[in-house]
């Protein structure tokens, strides 16, 4: 079996950190396993974690009053969930949904805000990576927005 | 007096005088796009490449340009899958077997599809898009030794929006061959990925330097592909992407499509990356 170190390193997420600073997140994380149909968590929960995907697929549900429940996300092997763990009030804004077999690393929020608090160099390049996985995210959402082959023709 | 065959002006009206085709078989894909083959009246199908087009007529009501979306191996059988967008596309998709609609063509320059062979195909569509490129992945399937790894990563709307379904399960049967589909947004019963289809090129695996993409698409979907395809290392060169802004003759003649110095009825549809980047990023042309 691959240790927890050996987990995250691999992770695209983590690409770049070095052994000793993967070494320290490690403290913070725990692999974890979810069935199809089963929630990683739920919209207005603590957002007290997020998680790094290694294996299978999570769906981010929106839903509101008298609304039908809707995907806007999915992330695959490779991908992380969760942001709110950053962001004041920390709760969690949407469902989190495997939909197949799902094997991640959840890391403790709090136990990493730590971290980056006492070690602003590794806070650095955290948010570097959470950046880049927003960035993308917001650009799909905009792109998907214009709602492209909707009112757009080509072929 | 005997006509001259060779005087250029009655070649030139030639070439614009449609072919009778009569409809063998109008098959709904979604609520707005069907498929549509046709047998010829009047002698032989049309031998085309992937890629190409006719302009396709129904009388009485007026013609556009279509993708073939048939395959290249059976000319005899010519297909379109075609979106009900206004009133052109409309009559055409309303055509009932036996009706009998005119077609010009095979027109512009196809996906050249063989330039792929030894190395790996990225094929990226993005809703009706994914016509023009099926006659593409038909092509490779059928050489598949030929071939690489094979990508069809295939964009669209909605579930209810995809396209060629029972395609996209043989072409995941083939060895070596990934179909990826997304949707922009989705009911919690769907089981498939969410997102853009740009994700789909992100987590792809192909070797760039060696890879041939084709990608069509709107061009907003097309301009943001292009740029991760380049981002992986695939060249520009080697970025195909086919540019369907309106035309009227098909042949050149009008100018109706130009784009800079390309007239897209015959220099395109499908032009390489490098050669329209800069128009890409450009409004309405
Ligand atoms: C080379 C080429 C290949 C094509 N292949 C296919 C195909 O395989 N299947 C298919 O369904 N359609 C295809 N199209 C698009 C098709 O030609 C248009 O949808 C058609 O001309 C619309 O005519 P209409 O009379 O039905 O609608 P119109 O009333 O002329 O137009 C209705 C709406 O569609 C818009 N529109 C028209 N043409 C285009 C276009 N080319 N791109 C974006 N928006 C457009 C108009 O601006 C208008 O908003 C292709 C176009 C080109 C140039």
């Amino acid at each position: 079996m691959r240790s927890l170190q050996e987990l995250l390193a691999e992770h695209p997420f983590f690409a770049g950190l070095d052994e000793d600073t993967v070494g320290m997140l490690v403290g913070c994380a725990r692999n974890v396993h979810y069935r199809p149909g089963e929630y990683l968590f739920r919209q207005g929960d603590p957002a007290d974690r997020f998680f790094v995907v290694r294996r299978g697929r999570v769906a981010l549900d929106v839903h509101g009053p008298g609304r039908t429940e809707m995907v806007v996300d999915t992330v695959d092997e490779g991908g992380v969930v969760g942001w709110s763990w950053l962001v004041p009030p920390y709760r969690w804004f949407f469902d989190a949904r495997a939909t197949q077999e799902v094997s991640a690393v959840a890391v403790d929020a709090s136990c990493l805000r730590d971290k980056c608090d006492q070690d602003p160099a590794l806070g650095y390049a955290l948010m570097q990576r959470v950046a880049g996985v927003m960035y993308q995210r917001l650009q799909s959402a905009r792109i998907r927005l214009l709602d492209l082959y909707g009112t757009d023709r080509a072929g | 007096m005997p006509v001259d065959v060779a005087d250029p002006a009655t070649a030139a009206a030639d070439a614009l005088l449609p072919r009778p085709f009569r409809v063998v078989a109008n098959r709904r894909e979604t609520s707005d796009t069907v498929t549509l083959e046709l047998e010829p009246l009047d002698g032989d199908g049309l031998a085309f490449a992937a890629g190409q087009f006719t302009m396709l007529q129904a009388f009485g009501v007026g013609e556009v340009p279509i993708s073939i979306s048939g395959d290249p191996a059976r000319p005899g059988l010519l297909v379109h899958t075609i979106r009900d967008v206004g009133g052109v596309t409309r009559a055409l998709c309303a055509a009932e077997v036996g009706d009998v609609l005119g077609a010009r063509g095979p027109y512009g320059r196809g996906w050249g599809v063989s330039d792929a062979r030894g190395g790996d195909v990225v094929v990226v569509a993005g809703g009706i898009g994914l016509a023009p490129l099926r006659a593409a992945v038909l092509e490779v399937v059928r050489a598949r030794s030929g071939f690489g790894r094979v990508h069809v990563l295939y964009g669209a709307r909605t579930e209810d929006d995809l396209l060629f379904g029972d395609d996209l399960e043989e072409w995941a049967a083939e060895p070596d061959t990934e179909v990826a589909v997304i949707v922009d947004r989705a009911a919690t019963s769907w089981p498939g990925r969410v997102g853009l289809v740009t994700e789909l090129v992100r987590a792809a695996a192909f070797d760039a330097p060696r890879t041939l993409a084709l990608v069509c698409g709107p061009e907003v979907m097309m301009r943001f592909v292009g740029a991760e395809l380049t981002a992986r290392g695939v060249p520009a060169s080697q970025v195909r992407l086919s540019l369907e802004r309106n035309m009227r003759c098909g042949v050149g003649l009008c100018g109706h499509c130009q784009l800079r110095e390309y007239l897209l009825c015959v220099d395109g549809p499908v032009l390489s990356l490098d050669a329209v980047r800069p128009q890409l990023g450009i409004r309405e042309l």
